[in-house]
């Protein structure tokens, strides 16, 4: 179990090697990879993000979700990867991934680390496109997904 | 106590981080976000979006009936927009 800040890209296929090398107890892989899209959510065009973060308070908070997602489902193991710095359209943010006996846990820790990490994990994004830099304001969508998990 | 700004907040008060004490009779998150508020025009203007403005104390998050005595580190961010 782990959660990792990094400023440069990650490898998918290299992270659920690492992962799953020398087990044979894991039915399901969940991956997630959250991308940075090429617009704005103004609808103009994007050429990049800059993720500013709370060092610190960061790391602290991933792992309290990930102690959580650990207390609800039957988990092999998790791994969360998330970037900060200035990311390019077309570049990936995230990396959620999460190994289970069965798929049904997998999914649902991996959707629910997705879910809480969005609204709980003291990050900001700020986008920019040719008109300069502009704050990205948080989602009700959002916070409707983090809040279903509730109890 | 260590005050931190982030992302739009610390760019409306002017600053990443400074060392407050505040008065007597502030015990709260919410009484302490009133009471920066009248610090000056720049924290008004930081502030204004009021229990909009979310709040952590020594790295947790915190309401803004959260007691902060005793706390080392507070910190105030807009809502977080990270994943």
């Amino acid at each position: 179990m782990a959660v990792r800040l990094q400023t440069e890209p990650f490898d998918l296929g290299a992270e659920v090697a690492r992962l799953t090398e020398g087990r044979s107890d894991v039915g399901a892989v969940v991956t997630f990879t959250g991308v940075c899209r090429n617009r704005a959510d103004s609808g103009a065009e994007l050429v990049a993000l800059t993720l500013e973060h709370y060092p610190g308070m960061v790391e602290e908070e991933l792992g309290r979700i990930e102690a959580e997602a650990r207390a609800r489902w039957s988990l092999a193991d998790a791994l969360v990867v998330h970037r900060h710095g200035r990311i390019l359209a077309g570049e990936p943010i995230v990396l959620v991934v999460t190994l289970a006996p069965h798929r049904a846990a997998a999914f649902d820790a991996a959707e629910f680390l997705m879910d809480y990490l969005k609204t709980s994990a003291p990050f900001w994004k700020q986008e920019e496109t040719a008109d300069g830099r502009s704050w990205v304001a948080s989602k009700a969508v959002d916070d409707l997904a983090a809040e279903r998990w509730k109890k | 106590m260590k005050l931190l700004y982030f992302a739009w907040v610390r760019e409306r008060v002017g600053l990443a981080e400074e060392e407050a004490e505040a008065p007597a009779g502030v015990g709260t998150v919410a009484e302490l976000i009133d009471w920066l508020r009248g610090r000056g025009p720049e924290y008004e203007h930081a502030f204004e979006a009021g229990p909009a403005i979310r709040a952590a104390i020594d790295k947790r998050h915190a309401r803004p009936d959260a007691p902060i005595a005793g706390a080392r580190e507070i910190a105030f961010f807009p809502p977080m927009t990270g994943g």
